[in-house]
């Protein structure tokens, strides 16, 4: 069986019919053929990496390479930074920022005669040398891709390469070697902790489920990730939605669901087409549906998208979302493990934490224990952007420091500034300053120095980010997305977001400090969900460490680090203007003129908006703020 | 309009959870959700009327008023703010002379913003219609707006 | 039957029944504004908050909502709890600075001035509690209105913010809101409610011709409870 054939092997209605299924592919794989991994992930996208596949699907053609190369279009590689990227197999061979130029002689060159292109090879910022395989570049040696890593591997809308990779090995194991009870307790041991956020142990969640009354269960993967910044869950499920299904009928049999939801962010096409595509291969497959395997246990899957809600994040607020209503979070006195969905039980994971439990099953809770520290077991995928040199998504060990992230494997603060704060788990979660590189990343001591894991978002700031202004942004964020219901959420944020925004234009009085501090215990201790009680996380952490600004913008009426527009200004840097007039060119409000020939020009504070389209564009360092 | 809005609501088999995705299809289908559709749902499935209206100015997903023939979307995720997002933003508003959840009166563009498209990695990022707009700075947006019919 | 103590005071109570439920059996006064013992517990206010522990953990919840437990520790009004409603207060007298229920609630609370800023003070009325949704929707029935928008421009409104179709005039909002944000008038022959735009034709009684109840409220009940015709041409008060 060819494995560009578009034909859907037939249906499997037993363990061994996967298994010889899988053999007969894995066959497949081992020609001599050379694969070409071409990225396709959303982050790909802009760079045109479309373009770039269509590019080589035709020069393959035109250079009659059909028999000995194939292309394999993926979702996200990791190091997005320098897509569009393109890995050659055999060989682990790493190129970047692939041109359209670039095809032909990758062809001829590489995959043709094995010689190595070194202009689109990977440089070493240390050493400067340049890197041919993609487990060398230090971006992916402190990582341990567990999860992710198969990206490279597979075509995400064919089931062929993931069962041919060992797919759904271990939903056949979990269907014919084990029990639900077995099942749970390899998830309990294991020390798998839910991966949204929260970190609650996923199989003491399971278990709740599955003995909670009721005949009729539900498991739901929360794929709304809704944490600006974050996009580790949709790197995996639009690259690897298998993985998240196959966790998902794991999950189902354990708990005793007969029904599942995959409930998708809206702003996430690729992640929604290519689950879509996943679930309708394993239907067809017998891997979901009636009988999957023959093992007599069903399970039927349905998709929805969010509507646009960040709270939709939220369990019950989700869930009211399935029911047809606004997503409206409610109270959690009664567990949604006991009363979700419809009032029945239900399970709701994150997509990272399903897609772990294949894992756990096929190389056992002890394999899996290996990893991690004393409270966090496995790896977190984190999506590292902002002011790092290398974005991307990157998968880590748990206890793993934030400076080995940060400086090992991202590469460092971007245009040599310097490191001011990391941020993680979102607007729930807290800015760390530098005192924090070595802590470990870890469920506990995360929410130990006053942020939390969140869902996967690692945001990186240097000297040139305002610490109050990014209070104000995480505030302004949530005031938009607050479904509004209670008082201390839908009041309280507004007015902290009002205090912020005097402090940052200078309006800020000595007692702002204290009604923020006041403010947010309410919002802690009363607020009805999450959204609202951590709200104040990135206010109280900025206070808490980083007090100075807040004082600088409040006592002097200056914002440090040149962000707060009401606090600045732009000038001219007279002895580094040619007068070239890129500046007057750009700037929307004809406030900059020129004097003379080759003279310095003129900005006109009066007719200044602040906008910094001056300072964007002068590449010769003459516009100042201050 | 009556027989595409009975499809929509067949493929979902009238079902009341549905109604998100239902809304959704209209949504898909007409460029925002018509008042004549939302009460054909409503009369159809047997939802009050005032039931899908709350949910449809619940979710941002969803327009009452009729979108422009192009939909810009500014990212203003946190790694696209620290990359000042906010002036791109504000860039936008003055050359169209629209604030963000509005539509120019020729009809040509809607503004929304939204928070995090998973492209941190060429942040600032605008999105317009399918086309991904990375590493953009104030100075870019005239060329990028003149692109657009 | 659980055995809980509230405020030092043990009382013993049926599993399933709230922490507030229990509390007013025994004269304990919590505030509440979202709350009617007509509706379900909606939990939006959080004025009702209290400080439960339970072995080592301690927390705030809504006592509207929080079912009681065996050996569950409740205080009404420790300092935690009275920091936090006071904040609440503060936060809707600001959003109804003007609003004399919310002045009154603030004041008992010990608030004198506000602690925003007076250019930030808003003259609202509507507290968003919903009552008026949930009353029409759980024992009216009809739905005529609901919560539109979220956040902080969450209100009560008709579909379309046009006269509210399914409205029956029934009054039932006005009379169960809290603030008196809802306009409502009988007019001679005509009662008008003006949040949701409708007006209604009232009956008149055959015997003491007086204007007593829209007739679209009335016929709503008689097809409901399959009334005679003629059931209501004699109002209550005349029967």
């Amino acid at each position: 069986m060819s494995a560009n054939t578009n034909e859907m092997p037939n249906k499997l209605c037993s363990k061994q019919d996967l298994e010889a299924l899988q053999k007969e592919l894995i066959n497949g794989r081992k020609s001599d053929r050379v694969f070409i991994s071409v990225c396709n992930g959303t982050a790909c996208h802009p760079y045109g990496c479309a373009q770039l596949i269509e590019t080589f699907k035709q020069e393959i053609s035109q250079q009659d390479l059909g028999n000995k190369a194939e292309l394999r279009i993926t979702g996200c590689h990791g190091l997005c930074e320098k897509g569009p990227i393109v890995v050659i197999q055999p060989g682990d061979i790493f190129y970047q920022q692939v041109k359209l130029e670039d095809v032909p002689e990758i062809l001829r060159e590489t995959i043709s005669k094995g010689n190595i292109i070194d202009r689109l090879l990977h440089t070493d910022p240390t050493t400067g040398s340049k890197i041919v395989h993609r487990h060398e570049i230090p971006f992916y040696r402190k990582q341990k891709r567990n999860i992710l890593g198969n990206n490279v591997e597979i075509n995400p809308t064919r089931i062929e390469d993931y069962i041919a990779i060992g797919g759904y090995t271990a939903l056949a194991k979990a269907l014919f070697e084990m029990t639900p009870e077995q099942i749970i307790e390899q998830i309990k041991r294991s020390g798998l902790r839910g991966r949204g956020g929260a970190g609650f142990p996923t199989g003491t969640k399971w278990e709740s489920c599955r003995h909670a009354p009721g005949d009729i269960k539900y498991v739901i993967v929360n794929a709304d990730e809704g944490d600006p910044g974050a996009y580790a869950n949709e790197g995996l499920l639009s690259g690897n939605p298998h993985s998240v299904l196959e966790g998902l009928i794991i999950g189902a049999y354990a708990i005793g669901a007969n029904q599942g939801y995959v409930y998708v962010r809206n702003e996430y096409p690729l992640a929604l087409a290519n689950i879509t595509t996943a679930l309708n291969q394993a239907q067809q497959l017998g891997l979901l549906g009636e009988n999957i395997l023959g093992s007599r246990f069903d399970l039927n899957v349905s998709i929805t998208r969010g509507g646009g809600a960040f709270v939709c994040g939220e369990s019950t607020a989700l869930m009211a979302s399935l029911e047809g209503k606004v997503g409206e979070p409610r109270a959690k006195y009664v567990h949604t493990v006991e009363k979700g969905l419809w009032d029945r039980p239900s399970d709701l994971n994150n997509v990272e934490t399903w897609a772990n439990v294949p894992v756990i099953i096929n190389k056992g809770a002890d394999w899996y224990r290996t990893l991690g520290t004393d409270s966090s077991k496995g790896t977190k995928i984190f999506s590292l952007v902002g002011k790092i040199s290398n974005t991307g998504l990157v998968e880590v060990p748990m206890g793993i420091t934030l400076r080995e992230i940060i400086y090992d494997i991202g590469g460092g603060i971007r245009g040599g500034k310097k490191f001011k704060a990391v941020q993680t788990g979102g607007p729930s979660g807290g800015c760390l300053p530098e005192k924090f590189l070595d802590l470990p990343v870890d469920f506990d001591e995360l929410t130990k120095a006053g942020s939390m894991m969140g869902s996967g978002g690692m945001i990186v700031m240097d000297e040139t980010t305002c610490m109050v202004d990014i209070a104000k942004y995480f505030l302004t964020f949530l005031e938009e997305e607050s479904c509004g219901k209670c008082v201390p959420c839908r009041e309280g944020i507004k007015r902290m977001r009002q205090i912020l925004n005097d402090i940052t234009e200078g309006k800020g009085g000595e007692e702002d400090i204290d009604l923020l501090e006041q403010l947010s215990a309410t919002l802690v201790d009363s607020s009805l969900c999450a959204l609202g009680s951590t709200a104040p996380n990135p206010v109280i952490t900025t206070i808490r460490y980083f007090r100075d600004e807040y004082e600088a913008h409040i006592k002097e009426k200056r914002c440090p680090a040149g962000v707060c527009k009401a606090l600045i200004s732009y000038y001219i840097i007279k002895e580094k203007c040619p007068g070239c007039g890129l500046c007057v060119k750009a700037c929307p409000q004809d406030a900059i003129t020129f004097i003379g020939k080759k003279k310095p020009v003129a900005l006109d504070e009066s007719k200044c908006i602040k906008c910094g389209a001056c300072y964007d564009v002068c590449k010769l360092g003459a516009v100042g703020r201050k | 309009m009556n027989e595409k809005v009975n499809a929509i609501i067949n493929k979902y088999n009238g079902d009341k959870g549905q109604l998100v995705s239902i809304l959704q299809d209209i949504q898909t289908e007409y460029y925002y959700l018509p008042k004549e559709a939302l009460i054909q749902v409503s009369e159809t499935i047997g939802i009050p009327a005032s039931r899908i209206y709350d949910v449809a100015t619940f979710f941002r997903a969803f327009s009452l008023e009729p979108r422009g023939k192009h939909l810009i979307n500014v990212c203003l995720g946190t790694a696209c703010h620290v990359r000042g997002a906010a002036r791109i933003l504000e860039e936008i508003e003055r050359n169209l002379a629209i604030k963000r959840a509005e539509t120019t009166k020729d009809r040509k563009f809607t503004l929304e913003t939204v928070n995090c498209m998973g492209c941190c990695a060429v942040g600032p990022a605008v999105k317009i219609d399918g086309e991904y707009f990375g590493h953009m700075s104030s100075d870019k947006v005239d060329n990028v707006l003149t692109k657009f019919e | 039957m659980v055995t809980l103590t509230i405020n030092g005071r043990e009382v013993k109570a049926e599993k399933g029944q709230t922490i507030l439920q229990v509390a007013r059996e025994i004269g304990i006064d919590i505030p509440t504004l979202c709350h009617n013992e007509a509706l379900e517990p909606y939990g939006a206010c959080r004025l009702c908050i209290v400080e439960v522990s339970k072995g080592k953990r301690t927390e705030i919840v809504t006592s509207c909502l929080y079912p009681v437990e065996e050996g569950l520790e409740v205080k009404t009004d420790s300092p935690r709890v009275i920091s936090n409603r006071k904040m609440i207060l503060e936060l809707l007298l600001a959003r109804c600075s003007k609003n004399k229920v919310i002045q009154r609630l603030a004041s008992q609370m010990g608030i004198e001035q506000p602690s925003f800023k007076s250019e930030y003070l808003e003259d609202n009325d509507c507290i968003v509690c919903g009552l008026c949704v949930r009353a029409c929707e759980q024992v009216v029935g009809v739905s005529a209105i609901s919560l539109v928008n979220r956040g902080i421009t969450k209100e009560p409104a008709s579909p379309f913010l046009e006269p509210a179709a399914d409205c029956i005039g029934c009054g039932s909002c006005y009379y169960i809101c809290p603030t008196g944000a809802i306009k409502m008038e009988d007019r001679k022959d005509t009662r008008i409610i003006y949040n949701w735009k409708v007006e209604f034709k009232l009956k008149k009684c055959k015997v003491c011709g007086n204007y007593w109840a829209p007739e679209k409220q009335l016929d709503y009940i008689k097809k409901k409870w399959n009334l005679p015709e003629d059931f209501f041409d004699i109002c209550p008060t005349c029967k």
